[in-house]
């Protein structure tokens, strides 16, 4: 048993598969984008050492920090909008006929490709054909905003899609963590006297609380790496009002062929992103923490 | 039960109150339940009216308002003339190969990893879990050059090896769970009886994991048909794109057609919209193992 078990040749053919495709496709490319952040480099022609500039430009480009705001606007909204996802999680854990078919509906656009939510929400945002300004218009407003045209909306315009995308997907991870609360506790606190309210804040949420940390992660990694809705509704613009970081790096290397340029961004955002995953982890270690991620 | 103990300290009248409260309350939990239902599904209730009317109809009835002559013709429209059809083999193909390869090579890592014993199985998981937090963003350029380099540029095999290849963490990570929970005397009365390792692992245990295989290969289904980075930068004959970068193209020539524009769109989400309504606990549940591992 053991001798089968721990033949070598039929361990390497099963894992060998997977694992070079693993490191040829994911681990080798992080690594040459930071190489190639070192290089002056058009994608085509021979690559040109140059050290450090890339990434000392980094620093200084107006542009690259404008993005990186706005990637940290949209991780902040991201996190606030977890609160409510939280709340809604809660009332659904409770007794609430027809939760699995709520909780499902709300899942749906989770399922569908951003560039279909993307092209769809540029109909819905269509200065004069959109339903959101025909709403609006109906109302008597006169000069509704153009949502995706005006500079100092556009952000937020396109947060509104992206939290609708995300919305099912968090209920869900809640829901089905709130689902596995011992039922005796609650029962326990109910008996004693607590109110909904209580029980939901003082038993439920600190119970959860490592479910909370992973999806606080995601949320926050997801953020900084967003990239198809925008890349599609706006391509970042209207000048640069829209531009994220994975979107300015797409930019500087397909569109203006600065390839260790954008690979200097690449490899930025992989840091940040490792960064932010390990810095959480950190604040909010918990020995008897069981959830990995 | 609350409404119990709370009758036998109260008075009658203070337990009408109560529960009268309470019935408002829970009015209202529903009603807020179903709002943020309906906005959650009716943009996509207004994106199937608009793509039976056209313009005309887009722009002057109501946003809502049932189409009384639906043009179904749209549909027809951009399947043939917006090369939709095209698109939408390539998807199916290519997201069926990557199925098809993640979901082996997964299962074979997996039971791997889990059943048989060597000494680097930790260390080879956690480069797995770890690939589950790269950003794509971080590798696009490196695999560009890497593509022209070994001539797989435009090439569909690219985009299926670049799909297997990020797919596989979340396939091992929803795998792992279900392969702790299988017997061990099963294998261990396999190969009692003389059963070679592979047999063992194609005809008892892949059998065994048949659940788990499906709610993966759904989940893998949903990621790759709705993929557009990689193959916006790896695909450029048209012969080779998939949907979500195909009509990108196509609503890029026929921006002022709302009604063909809303049919490309429902034919591109159809697919996934279906197998949710027949898949929707597999669905959930591979969501649900694949974000967070508990």
């Amino acid at each position: 048993m053991n001798k089968v078990m721990s033949d070598k040749k039929v361990i390497a053919l099963y894992v060998l598969p997977a694992f070079l495709l693993l490191m040829i496709l994911v681990y080798v490319p992080i690594v040459l984008t930071g190489y190639y952040g070192l290089m002056k480099w058009d994608g085509i022609g021979r690559m040109e050492f140059i050290g450090l500039d890339n990434y000392i430009r980094l620093l200084s480009d107006g542009m690259f920090w404008r993005s990186a705001y706005h990637s940290l606007l949209l991780a902040i909204f991201s996190v606030i909008s977890l609160v409510g996802y939280l709340i809604i999680s809660l009332v659904l854990s409770g007794k609430i006929k027809g939760a699995d078919l709520f909780r499902k509906i709300y899942l749906i656009p989770m399922l569908l490709s951003s560039v279909a939510i993307a092209q769809l929400w540029m109909r819905i945002y269509h200065p004069t054909n959109g339903v959101m300004n025909r709403f609006l218009m109906s109302l008597g407003i006169d000069e509704p905003p153009l949502w995706l045209a005006d500079t100092n909306i556009v952000l937020y315009a396109i947060f509104i899609p992206i939290i609708w995308q995300y919305a099912g997907f968090y209920i869900l991870i809640y829901y089905a963590a709130l689902r596995n609360v011992p039922n005796e506790l609650v029962e326990a606190a109910r008996i004693d006297g607590a109110t909904p309210w209580q029980i939901g804040y003082k038993i439920k949420l600190p119970l959860i609380a490592g479910v909370i940390k992973v999806t606080i992660v995601l949320a926050i990694v997801g953020s900084l790496k967003y990239f198809d809705l925008i890349w599609v509704m706006t391509g970042g613009g209207p000048n640069g009002a829209s531009e994220v970081i994975a979107s300015y790096m797409y930019k500087q290397a397909f569109s203006q062929y600065n390839f260790g340029y954008g690979s200097a961004i690449g490899f930025s955002l992989l840091l940040l992103c490792l960064g932010v995953t390990w810095l959480i982890r950190k604040l909010t270690v918990n020995k008897d923490d069981q959830i990995q991620y | 039960m609350q409404t119990e103990i709370q009758s036998k300290t109260n008075t009658s009248a203070a337990k009408t109150n109560v529960s009268l409260l309470q019935r408002i309350a829970k009015i209202f939990l529903y009603l807020t339940l179903i709002i943020v239902a309906i906005v959650q599904v009716l943009p996509l209730i207004w994106l199937f009216l608009f793509s039976l009317k056209n313009n005309q109809e887009v722009f002057n009835s109501p946003p809502l308002s049932i189409p009384t002559d639906p043009k179904w013709d749209n549909y027809i429209r951009a399947w043939t003339e917006g090369n939709i059809g095209q698109y939408f083999f390539n998807s199916v193909f290519i997201t069926a190969s990557a199925v098809i390869l993640t979901v082996l090579l997964a299962s074979l890592v997996t039971f791997a990893i889990t059943r048989m014993n060597w000494k680097l199985n930790k260390l080879v998981l956690g480069l797995f879990m770890v690939g589950l937090m790269i950003p794509v963003h971080s590798t696009l350029i490196p695999l560009f050059n890497f593509f022209i380099n070994i001539n797989l540029m435009d090439h569909p095999l690219a985009i299926i090896l670049t799909y297997t290849a990020f797919n596989l963490p979340i396939t091992i990570m929803i795998l792992l769970g279900f392969y702790y929970t299988l017997p061990r005397e099963l294998e261990e009365a396999a190969i009692m009886d003389g059963c070679s390792i592979h047999r063992l692992f194609f005809r008892i245990v892949l059998p065994m994991t048949a659940p788990v295989v499906a709610t993966t290969a759904i989940i893998n289904m949903i990621y790759n048909w709705n993929e557009f980075v990689f193959v916006n930068t790896f695909i450029s004959s048209d012969k080779y794109k998939t949907l979500t970068v195909g009509i990108q193209n196509f609503i890029g020539q026929y921006q002022t057609d709302w009604g063909a524009i809303g049919a490309t769109l429902m034919i591109s989400i159809l697919p996934i919209l279906i197998a949710f309504v027949i898949l929707s606990n597999r669905i959930v549940e591979g969501i649900t193992s694949g974000s967070v591992k508990g």
